[in-house]
Protein backbone atom coordinates (compact mmCIF):
# COMPACT_ATOMS: atom_id res chain seq x y z
CA UNK A 1 0.00 0.00 0.00
CA UNK A 2 2.74 2.42 1.02
CA UNK A 3 4.71 1.34 -2.02
CA UNK A 4 1.78 2.18 -4.31
CA UNK A 5 1.33 5.54 -2.62
CA UNK A 6 5.04 6.32 -2.96
CA UNK A 7 4.94 5.45 -6.66
CA UNK A 8 1.92 7.65 -7.22
CA UNK A 9 3.51 10.52 -5.38
CA UNK A 10 6.70 10.11 -7.40
CA UNK A 11 4.72 10.09 -10.66
CA UNK A 12 2.82 13.22 -9.71
CA UNK A 13 6.03 14.88 -8.63
CA UNK A 14 7.60 14.05 -11.98
CA UNK A 15 4.64 15.57 -13.82
CA UNK A 16 4.86 18.67 -11.65
CA UNK A 17 8.58 19.00 -12.24
CA UNK A 18 7.99 18.65 -15.98
CA UNK A 19 5.46 21.47 -15.90
CA UNK A 20 7.80 23.68 -13.86
CA UNK A 21 10.67 22.92 -16.24
CA UNK A 22 8.52 23.70 -19.28
CA UNK A 23 7.39 27.01 -17.82
CA UNK A 24 10.92 27.97 -16.80
CA UNK A 25 12.25 27.00 -20.22
CA UNK A 26 9.67 29.16 -21.99
CA UNK A 27 10.38 32.09 -19.71
CA UNK A 28 14.14 31.79 -20.12
CA UNK A 29 13.81 31.39 -23.89
CA UNK A 30 11.82 34.62 -24.05
CA UNK A 31 14.54 36.71 -22.37
CA UNK A 32 17.00 36.69 -25.28
CA UNK A 33 14.46 37.66 -27.96
CA UNK A 34 13.15 40.35 -25.60
CA UNK A 35 16.61 41.92 -25.47
CA UNK A 36 16.97 41.50 -29.23
CA UNK A 37 13.61 43.13 -29.96
CA UNK A 38 14.52 45.99 -27.66
CA UNK A 39 17.72 46.53 -29.62
CA UNK A 40 15.94 46.33 -32.98
CA UNK A 41 13.17 48.74 -32.01
CA UNK A 42 15.56 51.12 -30.27
CA UNK A 43 17.74 51.42 -33.32
CA UNK A 44 14.73 51.74 -35.63
CA UNK A 45 13.37 54.58 -33.49
CA UNK A 46 16.78 56.24 -33.57
CA UNK A 47 16.81 55.94 -37.37
CA UNK A 48 13.28 57.35 -37.67
CA UNK A 49 14.13 60.27 -35.39
CA UNK A 50 17.32 61.08 -37.30
CA UNK A 51 15.85 60.65 -40.78
CA UNK A 52 12.06 60.97 -40.74
CA UNK A 53 11.90 60.63 -44.52
CA UNK A 54 13.22 57.07 -44.22
CA UNK A 55 10.68 56.04 -41.58
CA UNK A 56 8.93 53.64 -43.95
CA UNK A 57 12.17 51.84 -44.70
CA UNK A 58 13.08 51.67 -41.01
CA UNK A 59 9.65 50.28 -40.16
CA UNK A 60 9.96 47.60 -42.84
CA UNK A 61 13.33 46.51 -41.51
CA UNK A 62 12.10 46.73 -37.93
CA UNK A 63 9.07 44.52 -38.55
CA UNK A 64 11.13 41.83 -40.25
CA UNK A 65 13.79 42.07 -37.53
CA UNK A 66 11.20 41.65 -34.80
CA UNK A 67 9.65 38.67 -36.57
CA UNK A 68 13.00 36.96 -37.08
CA UNK A 69 14.01 37.56 -33.47
CA UNK A 70 10.67 36.22 -32.29
CA UNK A 71 11.45 32.89 -33.93
CA UNK A 72 13.83 32.18 -31.05
CA UNK A 73 11.00 32.63 -28.58
CA UNK A 74 8.83 30.35 -30.71
CA UNK A 75 11.47 27.62 -30.37
CA UNK A 76 11.13 27.97 -26.59
CA UNK A 77 7.36 27.88 -27.01
CA UNK A 78 7.58 24.64 -28.99
CA UNK A 79 9.77 23.06 -26.31
CA UNK A 80 7.22 24.22 -23.73
CA UNK A 81 4.38 22.58 -25.66
CA UNK A 82 6.32 19.36 -26.14
CA UNK A 83 7.31 19.15 -22.47
CA UNK A 84 3.96 20.06 -20.95
CA UNK A 85 2.29 16.95 -19.52
CA UNK B 1 14.56 69.59 -25.37
CA UNK B 2 17.13 68.30 -27.81
CA UNK B 3 16.34 67.70 -31.45
CA UNK B 4 16.96 63.98 -31.06
CA UNK B 5 14.23 63.60 -28.46
CA UNK B 6 11.70 65.96 -30.00
CA UNK B 7 9.60 63.79 -32.29
CA UNK B 8 6.94 66.36 -33.07
CA UNK B 9 8.33 67.00 -36.55
CA UNK B 10 8.64 63.32 -37.48
CA UNK B 11 6.40 62.63 -40.47
CA UNK B 12 5.26 59.05 -40.63
CA UNK B 13 3.22 57.42 -43.40
CA UNK B 14 -0.43 56.77 -42.57
CA UNK B 15 -0.55 53.21 -43.93
CA UNK B 16 2.17 51.14 -42.37
CA UNK B 17 4.46 49.04 -44.52
CA UNK B 18 4.44 46.41 -41.76
CA UNK B 19 0.69 45.93 -42.20
CA UNK B 20 1.17 45.43 -45.92
CA UNK B 21 3.89 42.86 -45.24
CA UNK B 22 1.80 41.09 -42.57
CA UNK B 23 -1.16 40.83 -44.97
CA UNK B 24 1.12 39.36 -47.61
CA UNK B 25 2.54 36.89 -45.06
CA UNK B 26 -0.99 35.81 -44.05
CA UNK B 27 -1.93 35.42 -47.73
CA UNK B 28 1.11 33.23 -48.29
CA UNK B 29 0.31 31.21 -45.17
CA UNK B 30 -3.07 30.44 -46.76
CA UNK B 31 -1.31 29.34 -49.94
CA UNK B 32 0.97 26.87 -48.17
CA UNK B 33 -1.69 25.61 -45.77
CA UNK B 34 -2.75 22.56 -47.86
CA UNK B 35 0.79 21.18 -47.79
CA UNK B 36 1.01 21.52 -44.01
CA UNK B 37 -2.48 20.12 -43.47
CA UNK B 38 -1.49 17.06 -45.48
CA UNK B 39 1.78 16.78 -43.54
CA UNK B 40 -0.15 17.04 -40.28
CA UNK B 41 -2.61 14.39 -41.43
CA UNK B 42 0.27 12.07 -42.34
CA UNK B 43 2.00 12.60 -38.98
CA UNK B 44 -1.02 12.61 -36.69
CA UNK B 45 -4.22 11.85 -38.59
CA UNK B 46 -7.14 14.21 -38.14
CA UNK B 47 -5.68 15.55 -34.90
CA UNK B 48 -2.44 16.33 -36.70
CA UNK B 49 -4.22 18.17 -39.52
CA UNK B 50 -6.26 20.21 -37.04
CA UNK B 51 -3.12 21.02 -35.03
CA UNK B 52 -1.25 22.07 -38.17
CA UNK B 53 -4.19 24.29 -39.09
CA UNK B 54 -4.13 25.86 -35.63
CA UNK B 55 -0.39 26.49 -35.96
CA UNK B 56 -0.94 28.22 -39.31
CA UNK B 57 -3.67 30.37 -37.82
CA UNK B 58 -1.44 31.29 -34.89
CA UNK B 59 1.47 32.23 -37.17
CA UNK B 60 -0.71 34.41 -39.42
CA UNK B 61 -2.51 35.94 -36.44
CA UNK B 62 0.78 36.66 -34.73
CA UNK B 63 2.07 38.56 -37.77
CA UNK B 64 -1.17 40.51 -38.20
CA UNK B 65 -1.44 41.38 -34.51
CA UNK B 66 2.19 42.46 -34.34
CA UNK B 67 1.76 44.70 -37.38
CA UNK B 68 -1.48 46.15 -36.01
CA UNK B 69 0.22 46.98 -32.71
CA UNK B 70 3.12 48.68 -34.48
CA UNK B 71 0.83 50.57 -36.86
CA UNK B 72 -1.35 51.80 -34.02
CA UNK B 73 1.55 52.77 -31.76
CA UNK B 74 3.57 54.56 -34.43
CA UNK B 75 0.65 56.90 -35.06
CA UNK B 76 0.82 57.96 -31.41
CA UNK B 77 4.54 58.57 -30.93
CA UNK B 78 7.91 56.90 -31.22
CA UNK B 79 8.06 56.42 -27.46
CA UNK B 80 4.70 54.67 -27.57
CA UNK B 81 6.10 52.46 -30.31
CA UNK B 82 8.90 51.23 -28.06
CA UNK B 83 6.56 50.44 -25.20
CA UNK B 84 3.88 48.89 -27.39
CA UNK B 85 6.28 46.59 -29.22
CA UNK B 86 7.82 45.23 -26.03
CA UNK B 87 4.47 44.93 -24.26
CA UNK B 88 2.94 43.45 -27.40
CA UNK B 89 5.72 40.87 -27.52
CA UNK B 90 4.87 39.66 -24.01
CA UNK B 91 1.13 39.74 -24.72
CA UNK B 92 1.49 37.81 -27.98
CA UNK B 93 3.67 35.11 -26.37
CA UNK B 94 1.13 34.82 -23.55
CA UNK B 95 -1.73 34.57 -26.02
CA UNK B 96 0.08 31.83 -27.96
CA UNK B 97 0.57 29.83 -24.76
CA UNK B 98 -3.02 30.30 -23.58
CA UNK B 99 -4.53 29.34 -26.95
CA UNK B 100 -2.26 26.31 -27.37
CA UNK B 101 -2.86 25.08 -23.82
CA UNK B 102 -6.61 25.58 -24.14
CA UNK B 103 -6.59 23.66 -27.39
CA UNK B 104 -4.38 20.94 -25.90
CA UNK B 105 -6.96 20.25 -23.22
CA UNK B 106 -9.63 19.49 -25.85
CA UNK B 107 -7.96 16.26 -26.92
CA UNK B 108 -7.65 17.27 -30.59
CA UNK B 109 -4.04 18.28 -30.16
CA UNK B 110 -1.03 16.62 -31.73
CA UNK B 111 2.19 18.27 -30.57
CA UNK B 112 4.64 17.22 -33.28
CA UNK B 113 2.69 18.47 -36.36
CA UNK B 114 1.85 21.63 -34.43
CA UNK B 115 5.51 22.27 -33.56
CA UNK B 116 6.81 21.53 -37.05
CA UNK B 117 4.18 23.69 -38.75
CA UNK B 118 4.67 26.58 -36.34
CA UNK B 119 8.45 26.80 -36.72
CA UNK B 120 8.71 25.98 -40.42
CA UNK B 121 5.95 28.35 -41.52
CA UNK B 122 7.15 31.22 -39.33
CA UNK B 123 10.75 31.04 -40.52
CA UNK B 124 9.92 29.93 -44.06
CA UNK B 125 7.39 32.68 -44.70
CA UNK B 126 9.75 35.30 -43.33
CA UNK B 127 12.67 34.05 -45.37
CA UNK B 128 10.51 34.10 -48.51
CA UNK B 129 9.20 37.55 -47.65
CA UNK B 130 12.68 39.06 -47.52
CA UNK B 131 12.82 38.65 -51.31
CA UNK B 132 9.55 40.54 -51.73
CA UNK B 133 10.23 43.62 -49.64
CA UNK B 134 11.69 46.76 -51.04
CA UNK B 135 14.38 48.70 -49.19
CA UNK B 136 13.98 51.95 -51.05
CA UNK B 137 12.68 55.31 -49.91
CA UNK B 138 10.19 55.37 -52.77
CA UNK B 139 8.61 52.00 -51.99
CA UNK B 140 8.84 51.01 -48.34
CA UNK B 141 7.15 47.71 -47.59
CA UNK B 142 6.42 45.30 -50.39
CA UNK B 143 8.32 45.74 -53.62
CA UNK B 144 6.16 47.05 -56.49
CA UNK B 145 6.66 43.80 -58.39
CA UNK B 146 5.33 41.82 -55.40
CA UNK B 147 2.13 43.84 -55.05
CA UNK B 148 -1.11 42.44 -56.39
CA UNK B 149 -2.68 44.13 -59.39
CA UNK B 150 -4.85 46.96 -58.09
CA UNK B 151 -2.78 47.47 -54.93
CA UNK B 152 -0.39 49.94 -56.52
CA UNK B 153 -0.70 53.50 -55.35
CA UNK B 154 -2.08 55.86 -57.96
CA UNK B 155 0.52 57.79 -59.97
CA UNK B 156 -2.05 60.22 -61.33
CA UNK B 157 -1.39 63.54 -59.56
CA UNK B 158 -4.99 64.68 -60.14
CA UNK B 159 -6.55 61.66 -58.48
CA UNK B 160 -7.55 62.08 -54.82
CA UNK B 161 -5.11 60.58 -52.34
CA UNK B 162 -6.40 58.73 -49.26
Amino acid sequence: MLNVLAQTAAGEMLEGLKAIGAGLGYGLAAIGPGIGIGTVVGNAISAMARQPESAGMARTTMFLGIAFTEALALIGFVVFILLMP
Amino acid sequence: MSAATDHADVVLPAEGPEQEIARDLARRAAWVSPAFLVLGAVLGGVDGAVSAGLALLLVAGNFLLGAAIIGRAVSVSLNALYGAVLLGYVVRLGLLAVIALAFKSTGWFSAVPFAITLLVTHLGLLAAETKRVSMTLAHPGLAPSARKVGDEPSTDPTSPQE
